[in-house]
């Protein structure tokens, strides 16, 4: 079946994912609706990595010989790469990290010492209630550690940022608003720009959580109002043990290192040192090199495949699920319910069946979700919930996957003897 | 992997109908345990009384296999000396962490023989120990306050 806006070749586009061939025990196809929790990876991620660790693997930078010179270039092209798919000014401003955890406690950690962006007593950080848990602790850290004080934005009944009180929120005292742009949860795109613009006005920096983002949507770093913007390698087809960390040049100078170690130094002698410029200095230690070569091959992918069709992919496979989902009987869907204001992660639960047993009856079928609280306690206590289930939908998701989930999901409430 | 191996019709009669449910006094120690992972929360109250387990109450949220657990647990241990539903809960624990290849002891268990297909699915293993974890952690806490 077809409907209007999925990718045209989207039989081609799933033969470049090898893992949706795969055949579970008893004989059941996969259908994998978990890409918010990670995505699947394409052929030519893998054979990129398997190329690198085959016929260039050397370690980057200090390495005097031509394989050396190899792996330097490969990973520094990957740099190259990232700093298109997010349109960064600069591809110094483009930093390599573990994942978008690690990103977000070097901004949240660095933040807490001497500089000019130093945040202390009497200054205000702003966060979201519908924050991933790595988007709250490292903001809770950083406010118990300098006696600022932590704020946020409560949310609406329908699972948007209640921006009524942003200006008693975002005030001269504000030093950080970071948030996320595309809820993990509730699948609610945010309104980025506008909070930043009002963030701006206050003079406060304005950190993104693009994790969810920038699988799914066009990112351009400046147009975003950002200046700090973080995203992880294995949600955008790539690998993990790689994330991302773009900052406006001026604001990654400000920030003193992170870790120190080598290759982010400019000269070391006993009694103190001095650092290398960006992005090195944030740089410490071996970075993930195959990981980072991994990631640079998937986002030429993504922006092979156009990230404008696979944003209009999303939307219509979610809203054709949250059609499907419509028809369940006793199915809540958290979040925005019209697809133009959210992204592909829908959570939703089920009166009278906990999230663990509907995604162990769905896996018995076949089908992958998540169930719990997907990293957003918060989120799910503002709905009065403990946990959910969610399904998440990629480039790869056929109608015809959805279809097998609310077929799943009728069979649900079956087996658990609900009555219509 | 059979679905009907892990839920027993013993263990979704357990979840829709659980026994000794709602917190109750008297009690001597009271617990909260988490599954930090899933978010299933256990409040948990244990009352002895001369050497005896006189009541167990509990208010849970979770899963039909921590609900169900919950619920056998009670039924089982309420009523038993102390030493006996300590060998009780060892029993339950072997069960649980034997991969499936523990055959379960009806006499011991009564319906916690159900949970013996738990044991093939590592994820939900915690659920099943959730409550039992938090009865443990409950009763040792009440024996010290009988020392003390």
């Amino acid at each position: 079946m077809s409907i209007p806006g999925l990718l045209p070749e989207l039989e081609v586009i799933r033969k470049d994912f090898p893992i949706l061939e795969r055949v579970l025990d008893g004989g059941r196809p996969l259908v994998y609706l978990d890409s918010a929790n990670t995505s699947q990876k394409p052929q030519v991620v893998i054979d990129t990595m398997v190329d690198h660790l085959e016929h260039h693997n050397a370690n980057v930078a200090r390495a005097m010989h031509q394989l050396g010179a190899e792996s330097s270039e490969a990973f520094e092209a990957a740099r190259d790469k990232v700093a298109a798919f997010i349109k960064a000014p600069s591809r110094d401003e483009v930093i390599f990290t573990k994942n978008a955890t690690e990103a977000l406690n070097l901004v949240a950690n660095t933040l807490a010492w001497r500089g000019d962006l130093q945040v202390g007593e009497g200054d205000e950080v702003v966060i979201t209630e519908m924050e991933h848990h790595s988007n709250i602790v490292p903001w809770q850290l950083l406010t118990e550690r300098t006696g600022a004080t932590l704020r946020w934005f409560g949310l609406t009944d329908d699972g948007r940022l209640d921006l009524s009180d942003i200006d008693e929120l975002i005030t001269e005292r504000t030093k950080v608003v970071s948030l996320a742009w595309v809820s993990n949860m509730l699948g609610t795109i945010n309104p980025v720009r506008e909070i930043a613009d009002r963030a701006h006005q206050v003079g406060a920096i304005v950190v993104v959580d693009a994790s969810q983002a920038a699988p799914q949507l066009p990112v351009d770093v400046v147009a975003s109002g950002a200046d700090v913007l973080v995203f992880t390698g294995h949600k955008v087809v790539g690998p993990t043990g790689i994330g991302v960390l773009w900052g406006r040049r001026e604001v990654l100078e400000a920030l003193p290192p992170f870790h120190g170690g080598g290759e982010m130094i400019e000269t070391v002698r006993m009694e103190r040192s001095t650092y290398a410029g960006i992005p090195h200095k944030f740089e410490a230690g071996t970075p993930p090199i195959v990981e980072a070569v991994g990631l640079g091959a998937a986002v030429d992918y993504l922006g092979h495949v156009g990230m404008d069709a696979i944003h209009a992919h999303e939307q219509a496979i979610t809203a054709y699920a949250l059609e499907g989902l419509r028809t369940v009987p006793g199915l809540t869907v958290m979040g925005p319910l019209d697809a133009a204001s959210r992204g592909g992660a829908i959570s939703f639960e089920i009166t009278g069946v906990h999230p663990h047993d509907v995604a162990q009856v769905l896996d018995s079928r076949g089908i992958a979700v998540r169930a719990g609280h997907h990293c957003a306690k918060p989120a799910h206590a503002r709905f009065g919930v403990q946990s959910s289930t969610r399904m998440s939908s990629y480039l790869y998701t056929t109608p015809a996957e959805i279809d097998a989930l609310v077929d799943g999901l009728n069979y649900t409430r079956s087996y658990f003897k609900l009555g219509e | 992997m059979d679905l009907d191996s892990l839920y027993q019709e013993i263990i979704l009669d357990h979840y829709k109908h659980p026994h000794h449910a709602g917190l109750r006094d008297p009690y001597e120690a009271e617990v909260h345990h988490v599954n930090p992972t899933c978010g299933d929360e256990l409040t948990l109250r244990v009352h002895l009384a001369d050497g005896v387990v006189s009541d167990v109450s509990y208010d849970a949220m979770g899963c039909s296999i921590s609900q169900a657990s919950a619920s056998v647990m009670a039924d089982l241990l309420i009523g038993k000396d102390v030493d006996e539903a300590m060998s009780i809960h060892q029993t339950f624990l072997e069960l649980m962490q034997g991969k499936g290849q523990v055959e379960p002891d009806e006499d011991v268990l009564g319906d916690g023989i159900a949970f013996a297909g738990v044991a093939k699915f590592p994820a939900r293993v915690k659920c099943a120990l959730l409550s039992w974890m938090a009865w443990k952690d409950a009763t040792a806490q009440s024996l010290e306050k009988e020392k003390a």
